[in-house]
């Protein structure tokens, strides 16, 4: 199971990357996908749209359950990758490249308290 | 299910360390550790319609209904007891080897299993009935048999494994890899059985798709199993026979109908001969109570989601439920079976809660696909 290092995750099951422009990047982990099996649907949200941290922002469906993705931190959307509900499979083929949206965060220090790839690593091991 | 020293044991199949030596996810289901998929249940999927591809169901029983030795001058007979303890009538079956799909029902016509009846031999006919139900329908029959055919022999078969091998190539394949077989059922017709060697192969399946369902001693499960997958059979899991199994328009027990729904709310009115004098378990529940609500078929028309089980549909004569909905990897698009009030016709757009919309779907008649083909329009 592959967790990156250098990004942040949280329990539930997102990862996150800081970008140079301060933005965040946010997918699903490799452990994510491997869980909810072949993707075939996948919903972003809009870009301008204001999420609260742990806000249901996605939606990722498998041939077999549907999951919400959750805003790990507050801000605003400022980008979706509209490649992703054009072929859900990408994010099985490789979840960290299948990025779903970019967020600007209202606090741009939010994301250093969410788990490391280490952190991660011991949730999933529960 | 087994519970020892308070804690859950899941049961396993004779193949049990194969499926996790390959990879497989596994997971409980009624009761028993199966394999959901060995990588891509899409791909396994595919691996049916297009080729080859086979499922470990051994966890479903195999109950042997025999004659048993004559009391006081008279036999039970299994016909005689199972034209009674079935929905359907074993009075179909005249050639040896012969299936036939019913439902068991309870006194008030509510389904407890469905199942597949063999006629092997007069004094023999042979059930193979759902893992989760298993040991309820042996009480049940043991029961049924003591108020009506006591001396009748109810005997399940733990000693059997069973592999399903559909897909278009299923048969060719499996002759090659089970010695013997070819000459003994080249000539056997769709939903009959017959002997070859060690093995009973039978015509049957739950993927829409030709095949076997082979019943073999459980010492000889391994052995078949890797002699398959040498001749080109893909291991598939439980996740792709759900998907062929919705797909081929076959309800699953517990989902589509259950103890509290009939099989003629359940779209078995065909597996149900109310018009013939024959009584049997549940036939006066069913004849006082028509059915108001029946199963049919959804084609999801819009985009934004996948249909599943619970979802709410909105018909013109009513509302009604989603029984067992998925994506089919075949269509490209969300199907469903739903139970609607009884008149809602093919061709009709009914709209489903999805999460927080509401999505236009079309009333179909299933199957979705048969033998690889699809079966409903797609515009």
């Amino acid at each position: 199971m592959k967790i990156p290092d250098g990004l942040r995750y949280t329990s539930s099951h997102e990862w996150l990357r800081r970008e140079s422009d301060g933005t965040i990047t946010v997918g699903i982990t490799d452990h994510a996908q491997a869980q909810l099996g072949d993707l075939v649907f996948v919903e972003l949200p809009a870009p301008g749209r204001k999420v609260a941290a742990g806000e249901a922002c996605a939606v990722v469906e498998s041939v077999k359950a549907a999951s919400d993705v959750y805003a790990p931190v507050a801000g605003t959307i400022v980008a979706r990758n509209d490649a992703v509900p054009a072929a859900p499979e990408s994010v099985n083929e490789d979840a960290f490249a299948a990025w779903l949206y970019r967020l600007r965060p209202d606090d741009a220090s939010a994301m250093d308290h969410l788990l490391d790839a280490r952190g991660y690593q011991a949730v999933i091991s529960d | 299910m087994t519970f020892r020293d308070g804690t859950y044991v899941a049961r396993l199949t004779p193949l049990n360390a194969m499926h996790r030596a390959a990879g497989a996810r596994m997971v409980d289901f009624g009761g028993w550790d199966m394999p959901l998929h060995y990588g891509s249940q899409i791909d396994e999927h595919h691996a049916v319609r297009r080729d080859a591809g086979m499922f470990d169901v051994s966890h479903m029983r195999v109950v042997e209904v025999e004659a048993g030795a004559p009391a006081a001058g008279q036999r039970a007979e299994p016909r005689a007891f199972l034209r009674y303890a079935l929905a359907n009538n074993v009075d179909k079956l005249t050639v040896p080897g012969k299936a036939l799909y019913s439902c068991l029902l309870d006194d008030d016509g509510g389904v407890r299993d469905d199942l597949i009846v063999y006629f092997l031999r007069e004094d023999h006919f042979r059930l193979v009935v759902n893992a989760a139900t298993a040991e309820d329908d042996i009480a049940w029959l043991a029961s049924l048999r003591d108020r009506v055919a006591p001396g009748l022999v109810i005997r399940p078969r733990p000693d059997l494994a069973m592999i399903a091998v559909q897909g278009p190539n299923a048969r060719a394949k499996a002759w090659r890899a089970i010695p013997g077989s070819e000459s003994a059922t080249a000539a056997l017709k769709p939903f009959s059985a017959a002997d070859a060697g060690e093995c009973f192969v039978a015509r049957t399946g739950y993927t829409g798709e030709d095949g076997f369902e082979i019943v073999m001693p459980t010492s000889r499960a391994e052995a078949t199993w890797n002699a398959l997958a040498a001749a080109g059979v893909k291991p598939c899991g439980l996740g792709a026979r759900d998907t062929l199994r919705l797909e081929a328009g076959m309800n699953l027990y517990g989902q589509d109908m259950d103890r509290v729904t009939t099989p003629l709310e359940s779209g078995l009115a065909w597996t149900v001969d109310l018009a013939s004098p024959r009584d049997f378990v549940g036939k006066a529940a069913l004849d006082r109570a028509p059915a108001t609500r029946d199963l049919a078929g959804l084609l999801l028309l819009d985009a934004g989601g996948v249909l599943r089980g619970h979802q709410r549909v909105h018909a013109s004569r009513g509302a009604g439920e989603i029984t067992s909905g998925t994506f089919s990897p075949t269509l490209s698009r969300s199907i469903a079976l739903a139970r609607l009030p009884s008149g809602v016709a093919p061709g009709e757009v009914v709209e489903v809660e999805v999460r927080d919309k509401r999505l236009r779907a079309r009333v179909v008649k299933p199957p979705f696909v048969r033998n690889g083909q699809v079966k409903v329009d797609l515009a």
